[in-house]
């Protein structure tokens, strides 16, 4: 589904990502762990395109075909999402319209006709309900005055609602509470099929005993330094990363 | 032609016809020309150097040759033909004005309310004399503005209403303006609006080119609000690129009145919108929303002053603008607070969208304020679209020109969200999103889906 071989890419004239090489196939999901600035939110702005970030060498493949041939919203409804780590508030734009031209731009991507007022609505209300979404929620503008539990949960619910192919998950488990974050992960496990795939960053274990992840790897400067099984996430949380810095001999 | 020709072809004008301009007024209202015409030779018309009109561009708008008639320029077409109006569940009394002028043969409108009066100011002038006495020019002749002098000198014609007290009037009164006719015309339009107490009026005004004329138009429309009374005033604006408007709004409340004012300017060539409100009674309410949309090379200055004159009253203040490509804009906001007026609550707001490099827009709040309990607070920004918003819209698969669009509409929708006349907002909401598509830019369509035939 996704082959990423030997990224490099900087932002603002400074490399982050410095030949990063990983494989996702349908229905696995892979965390990535790693400390503060090794690169894990750039991981996730080139996977989605955002133009801050520049490549400068590698390849990304999504479904066999080059990712950076498509720019932001081509591969959103190729089926790329990203849940932000930090979700964006837009005053006067409602969630409603918001996820209908969503959805109906994706379904005209599809070539499916879009979604009646009606369809639309009944949809909502199923995805809502779903990731427990309190309901009024849906009738605000996107994520103004929305804690911060309802912006990560409002992210799944859009999820939902999308139904991506490749889910990124960048640390939707900070700033949750327990409860917030057993609701989330539940959406997300709700939403697993078979033939999808999901990229949890996170730096905190936590998360995975709510999502458990087929493959868990470390970056660290900007590189995937070890990668193996689930448990791997117990070893970095009881021990840290100065162990795998030990490895790498630095 | 340029800003000194054209002032002195206004001074030769009117000194060889202030005779016929006199037509049948009274002296008093005849005095108020004289009185202007000593202003206006004095104050000349505003350009550059002038504090108020520094960046309207007046200079561009005179540079070409208008033709200007004393005479009723008649309308040789029958325009309720030309205008049949259908907006979806906004039922309203239409009104039509020719080149400035109310049309003769405007349909009778039959269920009005009693008492109230609907005609041209001309026709009032004779057959209401004591009410028109008692109001005209009352609040314009107080403010020392050139274009105001200007109107006042020349304007003869244009739409009276008064509405009595104690009456709701049952339907929003709709004032079109249709423009028409061959060449480059001089209009000065003069609308007299007069609501007395525990009465409520609601206008929309549409000024409506029904071909690519480029005028010159220097209005003024006069509002008198009773006490205890409402106006909500909304003004819709679309006009070709090369013409040029200049509009002053002159808003008197008297106590516990109140004034929702909308200056809503689509599309226009150079677009200049006065709005003097004056707070004379206590417990009155004025509330100003403007909202500007121009590209191209157009223009839009919004000029506001309103004037704590007493105590206890509410000021407003929500003016938007987006510009695009070369577009240029200004907004003048002053408050005054007068000594006497304590405990005033007034409120400026001034935001602007800048979607080019190339746009240019100047703001400047400017609080005068001699009281000292008063609650006042201003603030103004210009800037661009949020591109975390863009990016964010985008990853959910939005194409970046809808989600730029959603991000545009949601700027200038709080200023809709005030217009209190639902199907009225949903309808200029449709406007304006269109007019964001691009899919109208300049049409000789009435903007209100009215269904123009020519």
């Amino acid at each position: 589904m996704l082959v990423i071989k030997n990224l490099h890419a900087e932002v603002s004239g400074k490399k982050i990502l410095k030949g990063l090489s990983l494989e996702v196939k349908p229905g696995e999901i892979h965390a990535i762990m790693g400390p503060n600035g090794s690169g894990k939110s750039t991981l996730s702005a080139v996977l989605t395109g955002n133009e801050n970030y520049i490549v400068t060498e590698g390849e990304i493949y999504y479904e066999g075909k080059n990712l950076f041939d498509l720019n932001v919203e081509e591969r959103a409804k190729a089926g790329i999402f990203l849940s932000f780590q930090y979700p964006v508030e837009i005053p006067g734009v409602s969630m409603i319209n918001f996820m209908k031209t969503a959805v109906n731009e994706q379904r005209k991507f599809k070539n499916l006709p879009p979604l009646s007022s009606g369809e639309f609505l009944k949809y909502m209300r199923e995805m809502k309900d779903l990731v427990e979404l309190k309901s009024d929620l849906a009738n605000r503008s996107v994520n103004v005055g929305f804690s911060g539990g309802e912006k990560k949960r409002n992210e799944i619910f859009q999820m939902a609602m999308l139904k991506p192919k490749l889910a990124i998950l960048d640390e939707t488990d900070s700033g949750l509470d327990i409860d917030a974050l057993r609701v989330v992960a539940n959406g997300v496990n709700k939403l697993k099929t078979p033939e999808n795939s999901a990229i949890v960053i996170t730096h905190y274990q936590r998360l995975l005993d709510f999502i458990v992840p087929d493959f868990v790897h470390v970056l660290y400067d900007g590189k995937i330094v070890k990668s193996a099984g689930k448990e791997l996430a117990l070893e970095l949380e009881e021990k840290g990363y100065s162990w795998i810095k030990e490895e790498l001999g630095e | 032609m340029d800003i000194q020709k054209t002032y002195e072809k206004y001074i030769n004008v009117f000194e060889e016809f202030k005779d016929k301009l006199k037509n049948n007024e009274s002296e008093k209202l005849s005095n108020y020309r004289k009185k202007a015409f000593e202003i206006f030779q004095k104050l000349g018309i505003p350009d550059n150097k002038n504090e108020n009109y520094r960046n309207a561009g007046i200079a561009d708008i005179l540079n070409k040759d208008y033709e200007f008639t004393i005479d009723s320029r008649g309308a040789v077409v029958n325009l309720n033909e030309f205008f049949k109006c259908e907006v979806e569940n906004l039922d309203t009394h239409v009104v039509l004005l020719s080149n400035g002028e109310y049309y003769k043969d405007n349909e009778p409108i039959t269920d009005l309310n009693e008492g109230v009066i609907i005609c041209g100011l001309q026709e009032a002038k004779a057959k209401y004399p004591e009410i028109i006495e008692k109001y005209y020019n009352q609040y314009p002749s107080e403010i020392e503005d050139g274009f105001v002098a200007l109107n006042t000198m020349f304007a003869q014609d244009g739409v009276f209403i008064y509405v009595p007290d104690n009456i709701e009037v049952n339907k929003t009164i709709q004032l079109v303006n249709l423009t028409h006719g061959f060449g480059n015309k001089n209009i000065f339009k003069r609308n007299l609006f007069v609501l007395g107490k525990n009465s409520k009026l609601s206008l929309v005004i549409c000024d409506h080119t029904l071909n690519m004329s480029n005028n010159f138009v220097v209005d003024i429309t006069e509002s008198y609000v009773g006490e205890n009374s409402q106006l909500d005033y909304h003004t819709i604006q679309n006009e070709p690129n090369k013409s040029g408007v200049i509009n002053s709004h002159f808003i008197n409340l008297e106590k516990y009145s109140r004034c929702n004012s909308f200056v809503i300017s689509l599309h226009c060539g150079i677009l200049r919108n006065n709005v003097f409100a004056k707070l004379a009674g206590e417990n009155s309410e004025a509330n100003l929303y403007g909202l500007n949309l121009t590209d191209k090379d157009q223009r839009v200055d919004n000029f506001t002053l309103i004037d704590h004159v007493v105590p206890n009253c509410m000021s407003n203040e929500l003016y938007k603008g987006i510009l695009d490509e070369h577009a240029q804009g200004s907004f003048l906001g002053r408050i005054l607070v007068r000594k006497n007026a304590q405990k005033t609550e007034a409120y400026q707001t001034n935001n602007n969208l800048c979607l080019t490099p190339q746009t240019k827009m100047r703001t400047r709040p400017q609080l005068e304020i001699y009281a000292d309990d008063v609650k006042c607070s201003h603030g103004a920004t210009v800037g661009q679209l949020g591109q975390d918003a863009l990016m964010y819209l985008r990853q959910r698969g939005i194409d970046a020109r809808e989600a730029k669009l959603m991000l545009m509409f949601a700027f200038a929708n709080d200023v809709l969200l005030k217009v209190n006349i639902p199907p009225l907002r949903e309808r200029i909401a449709n406007l304006l999103d269109s007019r964001l598509r691009g899919e109208f830019s300049f049409c000789d369509h009435c903007l209100l889906n009215c269904k123009s035939r020519s």
